[in-house]
């Protein structure tokens, strides 16, 4: 399967952990993802109100990038802001002919013409229905033993319920992927709580708070670590912990890691693709106490 | 309080305003109350989400205009995919946020923000806030 890979615009930056570690288990896996020669942002949310089509552009023009690409009209991303905004907007002209000639007009000096026919794959989609769990189990060469991973989906990835690609409120696509790598997933009741998202810029408080509730519930059922699949969410629960500590003294620090890194250590990669110095909490402590480094 | 209600005061432009931008038929609401049950923002509301609704089917504009809770609404979904009625109350409460904003009545000042408020922020971040809450 030829695949284009849409990076978005936080992963060649704070997220920069992120894109290295799926890259690499991504070749361990022997999937070949080609980025998109030319991408722009895609307005990292969709946009809502029903006759607001300018901002589609982002998002559609992307998906013109990958009928370019020549990839067999695929494309993969890892974070989950892209996948439910580039999936809406797809969703958006697909089921709206109207919209979506007024879109191609609007962009009248591009080549292709969108006609909604481009498949959006996140990159755990890609390992629960392509790659399939037994065989990524086959893979593994360091096992997560004794890992316990609280998997953390946030809103993106589940809904809207169009777009989600798991039961909107009980997923569990993370933990059948930290089951096949060997570590234990460990069930927590703010799975899918919102962290407070964009509200870190203007109330860097409030998500603060959430921080504390989402990592406390985390904390108490027994993790070592939250892996999250949102640089945004991975933004807010590691480096907001810094606030989490001043508002709240008995506050317990835990490691947030992107589920690609757990992938990536799972699969024997090389440790220059996790990229540790840009967390806040650092995760190696706990992963050399289980001997994963 | 009491509100009289009118044939011509259920055409308000406010009310068709907000219906037409969220594409939500407002009146379907029975205030059963789950949006807010669920709600992971409410506690710095000050209107409940279900609330949001019932003022948006009465016309109460200057309420909700004035309101914390359209700016506490970070479109997590979580409403609308428990509303028993499958409204959109998240497409609603973004269309009232819409009217404001498309009278430039921006809710974050990007040009009052310090160098210290956008250090270390990802561009993620930045971006979406920009694109909830400014015009």
């Amino acid at each position: 399967m030829k695949l284009s890979y849409f990076p978005g615009c936080t992963l060649k930056n704070h997220a920069k952990n992120f894109e290295d570690s799926a890259l690499c288990a991504l070749q361990t896996l022997g999937i070949e993802v080609q980025e998109l020669s030319r991408w722009n942002c895609c307005g990292t949310v969709f946009s809502m109100a029903t006759d607001d089509l300018i901002h589609h552009l982002a998002p559609v023009r992307n998906l013109i990038r990958v009928k370019e690409a020549e990839t067999d009209d695929k494309v993969m991303t890892l974070c989950a802001m892209c996948y439910n905004t580039l999936e809406r907007a797809n969703q958006r002209v697909q089921n709206d002919p109207e919209s979506l000639e007024i879109i191609n007009d609007l962009m009248y000096k591009e080549d292709v013409k969108y006609k909604g026919d481009v498949k959006i794959y996140h990159l755990l989609e890609l390992l629960r229905d392509e790659i399939t769990f037994p065989k990524l189990k086959e893979k593994v060469v360091n096992p997560l033993k004794d890992l316990k991973v609280a998997n953390y989906y946030g809103c993106y990835l589940v809904r809207p319920k169009e777009v989600g690609f798991d039961d909107p409120e009980n997923p569990v696509i993370l933990d059948e992927m930290v089951s096949a790598l060997g570590g234990t997933p460990v069930d927590f009741p703010h799975k899918t709580e919102c962290c407070g998202a964009y509200k870190t810029v203007d109330n860097p408080e409030i998500v603060a708070e959430r921080t504390r509730q989402i990592l406390s519930s985390a904390v108490r059922q027994g993790a070592d670590v939250v892996a999250v699949s949102c640089p945004l969410c991975a933004f807010n629960l590691d480096q907001r912990q810094k606030q989490t500590l001043q508002i709240y003294p008995d506050f317990k620090n835990i490691p947030i890691m992107y589920f690609s890194q757990l992938l990536a250590i799972a699969l024997g990669c090389d440790h220059e693709s996790l990229k540790f110095n840009l967390h806040y909490i650092d995760p190696q402590p706990i992963l050399k106490e289980k001997g994963l480094m | 309080m009491r509100i009289n209600m009118s044939r011509q005061r259920m055409k308000d432009p406010f009310i068709l305003k907000v219906e037409e931008l969220s594409g939500q038929d407002l009146l379907t609401c029975y205030q059963c109350g789950k949006c807010s049950a669920g709600c992971p923002a409410v506690s710095q509301m000050d209107i409940l989400p279900n609330q949001v609704v019932r003022m948006a089917q009465l016309g109460m504009k200057d309420e909700l205009f004035n309101s914390r809770s359209i700016w506490s609404c970070a479109s997590c979904m979580t409403c609308n995919v428990r509303c028993p009625k499958g409204i959109n109350i998240a497409e609603v409460i973004e269309a009232i946020r819409q009217i404001l904003l498309r009278k430039r009545e921006d809710h974050v000042k990007v040009e009052k923000m310090t160098a210290e408020d956008k250090k270390d922020v990802p561009p993620i971040a930045l971006i979406s806030c920009f694109r909830k809450m400014t015009s």
